[in-house]
């Protein structure tokens, strides 16, 4: 390859790098809120991938209604959007899965409800055009070889602080041992005065709302519309299928390897070879180790 | 003091224990016995409000709590130790004690005292609970209840699989709790294991209390254990 004309192999690999690392890092997010759904509820949220939806359009609502700085749009949107989602989420758990008690079967039909209730809501409510959000800061930073958004470092750096975060709330506080303990084995939690019901209820929010953070942070790079929860969703369960339903360490493990490799291989070759290799992959992983490579059984 | 009156319980349609009647007053070793099936493990489950009674009632210390939620209680003074041990497998052993403490809210005394008791568990604090010796796991189940400094503790067969010199553990710690007031329920296989400390014998039969006797009364009468439990 001429470097006169086209960058050479490194710089080109780097950009490619950045982007999958962008991709995995909302992905990481967005697949942390499923696995923890199901890791502690045991509940296969085929909604998930709205409350990503919902948070990227009410973004864009919110935003939209504030004039003035896009920086100020951006940081009411990144507050309330996903407490919006998660209020949200957890009236769908008191209204739908509470009652259903949260019977694993029963569960998956009424969460594709629930997507179709949330998905035409926002059709209803926003209508069906795809509609922008503005970056609350717009500069470049500059590479040798190119300039790249720095919009788009600070959604990794973002990322990977609230997973850290995440991870912090689960492994250092009191909230994270009832979490864990509810995860593990849900009657001896009971036992020990763990009210389960409200934790799922907390979980099931904090899990939509991790979705919501994550689409709140991408929505400036692309457009806000109702069907744009499809993507997330499947690459979410691809990740978790290979990291492992319930393991955040599989989880985010996964997510960096789903979405560099597809970042990497859609630059440098095509999109849909990407998306057959994750299946290739998930398909590996469903023979040959079905609980995922760090998931576990649990009571 | 535990008053259980007349409890039903179902698993779906099929009821497992009828009219299940028992009391354990303070300082007092009950000892649940039965065949395989007969429902000791799920009357403890029924006290516990896992297995919530459609009928009956269950009283600790004049408080009915058959309409409460299970995780209520340990708030007024159950403690529970359930069959197979049941610890949190993925957490430390330091976690499981927290979980414990954090049920009613006790601190640092407690967590000592109860250390105090099992003092292995105080050298394996930052271990994963799974990975403990089945003794071990027993002491932390033991050590788990007693964080939650309960007026009545249920035990679900908390001798299975252990070797004598851990029975003898579990024993001493069931006498020392009876003379601090502690109401224990005791369900057993191991007949020989629980007779020289239980003050009542309690025989289970079809998810129905057939018999309270004293226990010098089954020292005097072993018939009664030939019947109800085949020995």
């Amino acid at each position: 390859m001429d470097g006169s004309i086209c960058m050479d192999f490194g710089p080109y690999l780097l950009l490619a790098s950045l982007e999958g690392a962008v991709q995995a890092a909302v992905l990481a997010l967005t697949a942390v809120g499923l696995s923890l759904v199901f890791g502690v509820m045991r509940v296969v949220n085929v909604a998930h991938g709205e409350f990503f939806m919902l948070g990227a359009v009410l973004a864009w609502w919110i935003s939209n209604m504030l004039t003035g700085s896009p920086l100020f749009g951006f940081l009411a949107a990144l507050i309330f959007a996903p407490l919006i989602v998660a209020g949200l989420a957890a009236v769908a758990d008191r209204l739908i899965l509470k009652r259903l008690s949260y019977d694993p079967e029963a569960t998956i039909v009424a969460t594709i409800g629930l997507l179709y209730i949330i998905q035409q809501g926002a059709l209803t409510l926003f209508g069906p055009d795809a509609r922008p959000v503005a970056a609350p800061f717009d500069f470049r930073v500059s590479f040798p070889w190119f300039g790249y958004s720095g919009y788009k470092i600070f959604v990794i750096l973002a990322c990977v602080l609230v997973l850290l975060g995440v991870w912090a709330l689960l492994t250092r506080t009191r909230i994270g041992l009832i979490m864990r303990a509810t995860q593990f084995d849900r009657e001896t939690a009971q036992a020990f005065g763990i009210p389960v019901a409200r934790v799922y209820t907390g979980v099931f929010a904090f899990g939509a709302m991790l979705a919501a953070v994550a689409a709140v942070l991408i929505v400036p790079t692309q457009q806000a519309y109702y069907l744009m929860g499809l993507d997330p969703l499947l690459l979410s369960f691809i990740v978790v299928i290979i990291g492992g339903l319930g393991s955040l360490k599989g989880t985010v493990l996964a997510a960096a390897v789903i979405g560099l490799s597809d970042g990497i291989i859609t630059i440098f070759f095509d999109p849909t070879l990407a998306k057959i290799l994750s299946t290739i992959l998930v398909a590996m992983i469903l023979v040959f180790r079905p609980t995922g490579l760090f998931g576990t059984a649990t009571r | 003091m535990l008053t259980v009156t007349d409890i039903d319980c179902f698993y779906g349609d099929v009821q497992v224990l009828r009219q299940f009647s028992l009391s354990a007053a303070s300082g007092e070793i009950l000892c649940l016995l039965g065949r395989n099936g007969a429902g000791k493990t799920t009357a403890l489950k029924a006290i516990m409000g896992l297995v919530p009674p459609r009928s009956g009632s269950v009283v600790v210390d004049d408080v009915d709590l058959t309409k409460l939620p299970a995780h209520a209680a340990p708030k007024y003074g159950l403690g529970y130790v359930p069959q197979g041990r049941r610890l949190f497998s993925e957490l430390t052993v330091a976690e499981n004690i927290e979980i414990g403490l954090m049920a009613t809210g006790q601190g640092k005394p407690t967590r000592d005292r109860v250390l105090d008791l099992f003092p292995v568990l105080r050298e394996r604090l930052s271990q994963v609970s799974g990975k403990l010796s089945g003794g071990e796991q027993q002491m932390l189940a033991m050590a788990r209840a007693l964080c939650t400094e309960p007026n009545v503790l249920l035990m679900d067969e908390p001798t299975e699989g252990l070797q004598p010199s851990m029975i003898a553990k579990i024993r001493e710690v069931v006498v020392a709790l009876k003379q601090t007031g502690v109401a224990v329920v005791l369900v057993e296989q191991r007949v020989d294991a629980v007779l020289p400390v239980a003050d009542h014998v309690a025989f289970i039969e079809n998810g129905m209390n057939r018999e309270t006797v004293p226990v010098q009364q089954l020292r005097d009468d072993p018939s009664l254990l030939h019947r109800y439990v085949g020995i």
